[in-house]
């Protein structure tokens, strides 16, 4: 019995020593050891040869097509607009018929909509091996079988553990970490401290979740004053951009864990946590938001203008208030590349647990983060312009599709004006300025 | 769209489905992913709360009565059987099937299509489209925009066009002949993708 016990001990021991030697130390510094590209080129080239074997077997059973796109729709949609398809070349009046065009409408939206699909996570061309994407993709082969069953132990036995290691030594840290910096006396030192405190948890906890992430335009990196507002695809999403900067977090304070993290960090380094009253009064979060950026020495303000999760294949509407506040704004676009974990946080089907769960059990993390140059507000432009300005940029350059819709639907009815401009539009049509056979004596 | 999608052997009563509306294997399976992507609470059935969620179907002048379309009278919840007969009104119309006799008519048929529409304005279901009826139809699809005297006119104008028994409504049979012009089977299709 205690030979198995010094034996575990042992194991333990080693196990903490190498993570030590091998994650943590560089973590500090800011390097890489090649472990994690290693890594990474070995899922690579696995991947690339599962998709020729299901490739091969596709073809060899005949059995249906994988989808060409990873988009697909249901139906083809007619894109003609409704001044074609109800009034063409009849002069402006009304007809019976008119009803088609809306109910065709109506229907299609039923079938297919923009906005629900981008709730949902993205479809995959070909089958990353994990059971969790497996669509359409029926059994091919013995090999690659056991492909996945390797790697199934590998993600659950060896990767799991490791991570949740991580991850516990990387809060844990923090916590402690902003503490002990916290007791120190406002000073250079101390901001310097809570900087590296800050990157060294971050970095800790990216690779707890095996992120491989390329930085581009490290040149526009958000500074000092400023504000950077990015799409929002998951909770990690913070992760990502401050493993690469230290930002000032914005947000509304939480109990439990998350309660606990956010009061110990606001000790050592300014960030804004809003209580849940406070939220409600625009007014109050505009002005404490607006003090912080006009304190040029305060880090830069990291906001999410959709304030909802989307899957990452699109951008919504960016709401005003973000943009209202003033000061330069520094853009980043996130892109996670789908095929080796999805990161999109599903609020509706997961709660923040198993989605951890799912994320520390996929193959890695990996995306692309681009900084892009500061915008600021123009002459004669009000907030709602200008954020979709910067939303266009953004989705520009992350190759995302730009839609107009507010990522609340997720939760919420959409707003009456929208309907009152196809009302508009149609009334034109038959009614067209006043100008109508009988109808033009009496018309106001 | 999902990201796991659904097995044939899920769907309730897919073969009835199939042959009552016509739509194939594969396009009923995806429609099931469709109606499950809906039913956010996964209760197995969709209510209006559900569709009223859609954006786009939100702000279609007509997307109340269109929703009403899909629910028996009175009945709060719809079922997929339901949900895709509905649909399947929709669905394009196959070139040079000609009706057979004693069958049911099919129910993308021309004829199903025009009573699909008909439905829209005759919400008490009396067989015609009284001028209250239509005048309803055109102030959802105008809202604010146009006074009631001018559509008080423009009703009066099509019922006078339309109207040819004289009785000051739109019976079914005179709602056809005066679209019977038009190409309804592409107006009221849906092309579903492969």
């Amino acid at each position: 019995m205690e030979d198995l016990g010094s034996a575990v001990v042992q194991v333990l021991s080693v196990w903490l020593t190498l993570v030590f030697t091998l994650i943590l130390l560089p973590s500090v510094f800011g390097m890489s050891l090649g472990i994690s590209e290693l890594y990474m080129r070995l899922l690579v080239k696995t991947l690339e040869w599962a998709t020729r074997r299901i490739q091969k077997g596709v073809r060899q059973q005949q059995a249906q097509s994988l989808k060409d796109s990873a988009s697909s729709g249901i139906i083809q949609r007619d894109e003609t607009s409704m001044e074609m398809e109800i009034a063409g070349l009849r002069r402006v009046d009304f007809e019976l018929s008119d009803v088609f065009y809306f109910s065709k409408k109506g229907v299609e939206a039923i079938v297919e909509d923009e906005v629900t699909q981008r709730f949902s996570s993205e479809e995959l061309v070909s089958w990353n091996l994990l059971t969790r994407t497996n669509v359409n993709f029926h059994y091919i082969s013995l090999r690659l079988t056991i492909l996945w069953v390797l790697g199934v132990l590998i993600r659950y036995c060896l990767l799991l553990p490791l991570r949740i290691t991580l991850a516990a030594i990387g809060i844990v840290s923090m916590i402690g970490g902003t503490t002990l910096v916290g007791q120190l006396p406002n000073s250079s030192a101390k901001n310097w401290l809570s900087e590296l405190v800050h990157l060294t948890c971050s970095r800790i906890l990216v690779r707890a979740l095996s992120g491989t992430i390329t930085y581009h335009n490290k040149e526009n990196r958000p500074q000092k004053g400023g504000i950077c507002v990015a799409n929002h695809t998951s909770p990690i999403d913070v992760l990502i951009l401050t493993n690469d900067g230290c930002y000032a977090m914005v947000g509304q304070a939480h109990g439990g864990l998350m309660g606990l993290i956010q009061r110990s960090t606001v000790k050592a380094s300014p960030h804004v946590w809003f209580e849940r009253s406070e939220m409600k009064d625009r007014h109050l979060v505009t002005k404490r938001l607006r003090e912080h950026v006009a304190d040029k020495n305060k880090l830069p303000i990291l906001i999410f203008p959709e304030g909802t999760c989307i899957n990452n294949t699109s951008v919504m509407m960016f709401k005003k208030g973000s943009f209202e506040i003033g000061g330069t704004i520094y853009p980043v676009a996130i892109k996670y590349d789908p095929q080796f974990g999805d990161a999109f946080w599903n609020s509706s089907k997961y709660d923040i647990v198993s989605y951890l769960l799912r994320i520390m059990t996929s193959w890695a993390i990996v995306c692309n983060v681009w900084y892009m140059p500061p915008m600021v507000r123009e002459e004669g432009e009000d907030a709602v312009q200008f954020a979709n300005r910067v939303k266009s940029a953004i989705a520009l350059q992350g190759g995302l599709t730009e839609l107009p819709w507010d990522g609340g639907l997720k939760r919420a009815k959409v707003k009456d004006i929208f309907k009152e401009e196809q009302q508009k539009n149609y009334s034109k049509m038959i009614v067209g300025n006043g100008s109508t056979g009988n109808l033009s004596e009496g018309v106001e | 769209m999902g990201s796991q999608s659904s097995h044939p052997s899920a769907i309730p009563q897919l073969e009835e489905i199939m042959q009552e509306t016509g739509f194939s294997q594969a396009s009923v399976v995806r429609l099931y992913d469709r109606f499950q992507a809906l039913d956010k609470e996964q209760k197995g059935s969709l209510s209006k709360y559900d569709l009223q969620g859609i954006g786009e179907l939100a702000v279609n002048p007509l997307g109340d009565r269109i929703i009403n379309a899909f629910f028996k009278e009175g009945e709060e919840l719809t079922d997929f059987r339901s949900f895709i007969r509905v649909l399947a009104h929709f669905r394009p119309v196959e070139k040079g099937r000609s009706k057979e006799a004693g069958h049911p008519e099919p129910i993308n048929s021309r004829l199903s299509k025009l009573q699909f529409a008909f439905q829209l304005y005759d919400q008490d279901s009396d067989g015609k489209i009284s001028r209250a009826e239509m005048l309803q139809v055109l102030q959802l699809m105008v809202g604010i925009q146009v006074t009631e005297e001018q559509l008080a006119c423009i009703v009066e104008r099509t019922i006078q066009e339309a109207d040819r028994d004289g009785d000051g409504a739109i019976s079914f049979e005179e709602f056809a002949m005066s679209v019977e012009k038009l190409n309804i089977e592409q107006k009221m299709s849906l092309r579903m993708l492969k």
